[in-house]
């Protein structure tokens, strides 16, 4: 009973971490929208006739519409985006016996978790590294790589799928969905708008020339908001993805933790790991915007092996290591309680 | 205002009372639910057996009575009805496939081909399936019975024509057997 008052206190709070992501993504755009407007109507008030003023706000509007637009369509169409960025094809009919036993198991956890079975999808790379993704169980995917299912033994296998099933049923994949989308939006945006005024600013010198001619001066308040409105272009793609990191981190403790309790079995969860940690390769078909979506970072080395402060803050996930540790830990706690119940009096 | 009370406190027991039966029928459907899962997992086992007693029946001719053992298993297990008797005869199968396991891995050219291991995963998934499926049917069941026998759920329990569900328990001697830990070898001296 415990148990299921927490899967629905993790469901609950995914839902609010997902609107609450939304808002924020929404109130973001209205920022950069808006606050660009109000700096260059501050610039343009005191221009003379004749020349530009800016006075209705269309930046703003065309941003915040396109935002709605962009939460509307990574809710419904953001699965699709994220498998078919990484070239993912989905697996229907299984040929070989590999990708029978990958069938198979999905079924399995899909029957342990009490969750209708998802669809599964193939990742040709041999980087070995799996993710899901959907809005909810319903509409859920699992993908694994190519090279996932050649290292991986049966055991390990089921470990990992029971992993993604744990992101499944406690509503990650909505959240980290979402996520993937917005990341995305963000890094087009703020590549956008850098180009757009680059160009600009050869156009606005002269503009800006003309008036210091007339002896006019910017208002001071309009440049310190045009300075905090560049700035955000520019850390907007770093900021959105540390902050997807950071909400990802914590739930991979969590879903190792749901994964052990479908398979009742951590050590093969803790040695899938380990195989996925000496893969040292990057995963090249998962792209930044999907980093967080995976089960091990998919460009390793960077980040996933080191500890400390920076580490934790800069990482998408925790390092592996200390993922193995609390692993075992476990297996050692479910190996006291068995011997310590075969051992109880009858 | 008294009869507003008493109006009130009667909807107040109705409601709770309609609260109660649906919770228990739903809970009800739910263990019907969780059994059917498992009967079509085993289904699924008893049609896989054939198959796989008559591809490595030929390899494996002198082993007969381990093949024996796995049919008669089966052909109990088809026939078992209820929970305790189909889990016990589903632990028998389980056993004896086991052992017919063991022995194809005496047997590499055998385990060689393709179609005996795909017999073998096939298996293995199913017997997975079912192990899911009865932790599964075990926690629905449990709660059912939980939420029957207490009060003041019990009250309606009639009403909603509740009975205990069985539990499946683990019959397999394996999975039960106490390790038995002997000392003689270790005796000092010895």
């Amino acid at each position: 009973m415990s148990d299921d008052a927490n899967l629905f206190a993790q469901q609950e709070s995914n839902r609010r971490r997902s609107t609450w992501l939304t808002i924020g993504f929404v109130v973001f755009f209205a920022w950069v929208g808006f606050g660009g407007d109000l700096a260059f109507w501050l610039l343009t008030t005191d221009a003379g006739p004749g020349s530009y003023r800016h006075v209705f706000p269309f930046i703003g509007v065309f941003s915040v519409l396109s935002a709605a637009f962009i939460c509307w369509y990574s809710w419904r169409h953001g699965a699709e985006r994220v498998l078919w960025s990484t070239g993912a094809w989905e697996l229907i009919e299984p040929a070989t016996p590999e990708q029978k036993q990958l069938m198979n198991v999905v079924e399995e956890m899909a029957i342990a978790s009490g969750l209708p079975k998802p669809r599964v999808w193939v990742v040709p790379d041999p980087d070995p590294n799996a993710f899901a993704t959907g809005r909810d169980p319903a509409t859920a995917s699992v993908a694994v790589t190519e090279g996932l299912l050649a290292a991986l033994s049966r055991d390990e296998l089921q470990a990992v799928v029971a992993h993604e099933m744990a992101h499944v049923r406690n509503l990650d994949i909505r959240l980290m969905t979402l996520m993937a989308g917005m990341i995305g939006a963000i890094a087009l945006m703020s590549d956008g708008m850098g180009r757009m005024l680059g160009r600009g600013s050869r156009v606005g010198r002269g503009w800006s020339g003309g008036r210091s001619g007339k002896g006019g001066k910017g208002n001071p308040l309009g440049i310190v908001i045009l300075v905090l409105w560049l700035l955000t272009l520019v850390v907007a793609p770093v900021i959105s993805r540390i902050l997807a990191m950071a909400v990802s981190r914590k739930r991979e403790y969590l879903a190792d933790a749901t994964g052990v309790q479908l398979t009742r079995n951590p050590m093969a969860l803790a040695s899938a790991l380990e195989k996925l940690e000496g893969a040292t390769a990057a995963t090249a078909s998962v792209t930044e915007g999907a980093a967080h979506l995976c089960i091990v970072d998919p460009s390793p080395g960077l980040m996933s092996s080191k500890e400390g402060f920076l580490a934790d803050f800069v990482a998408s996930h925790p390092p592996i290591r200390q993922r193995i540790i609390k692993l075992r830990g476990m297996a050692y706690q479910q190996a006291k309680r068995e011997t310590a119940g075969a051992l109880s009096p009858q | 205002m008294g009869t507003i009370v008493l109006l009130a406190i009667i909807a107040g027991i109705v409601l709770w009372v309609v609260g109660a039966y649906n919770g228990l029928i739903s809970l009800k459907n739910q263990v019907v639910n969780g059994w059917k899962q498992i009967d079509v997992q085993l289904k699924r086992r008893h049609d896989l057996i054939p198959n796989l007693v008559n591809t490595v029946k030929g390899a494996m001719d002198f082993e007969r009575s381990t093949l024996d053992a796995v049919i008669s298993a089966r052909n109990r297990a088809i026939g078992a009805s209820g929970v305790q008797q189909t889990a016990r005869a589903e632990g028998e199968l389980t056993q004896a496939l086991g052992r017919l396991f063991a022995l194809t891995e005496a047997y590499p050219d055998l385990k060689a081909t393709n179609n005996v291991a795909q017999l073998q995963e096939e298996l293995t998934s199913t017997e997975n399936k079912i192990g899911f499926a009865r932790q599964l049917y075990n926690d629905v069941a449990t709660q059912y019975n939980t939420k029957q026998m207490q009060f003041p759920t019990n009250l309606v329990a009639g009403l909603a024509k509740a009975s205990p569900a069985e539990l499946w328990e683990i019959e397999d001697a394996g999975e039960r057997a106490v390790p038995v830990v002997d000392l003689s070898a270790n005796k000092p001296g010895a």
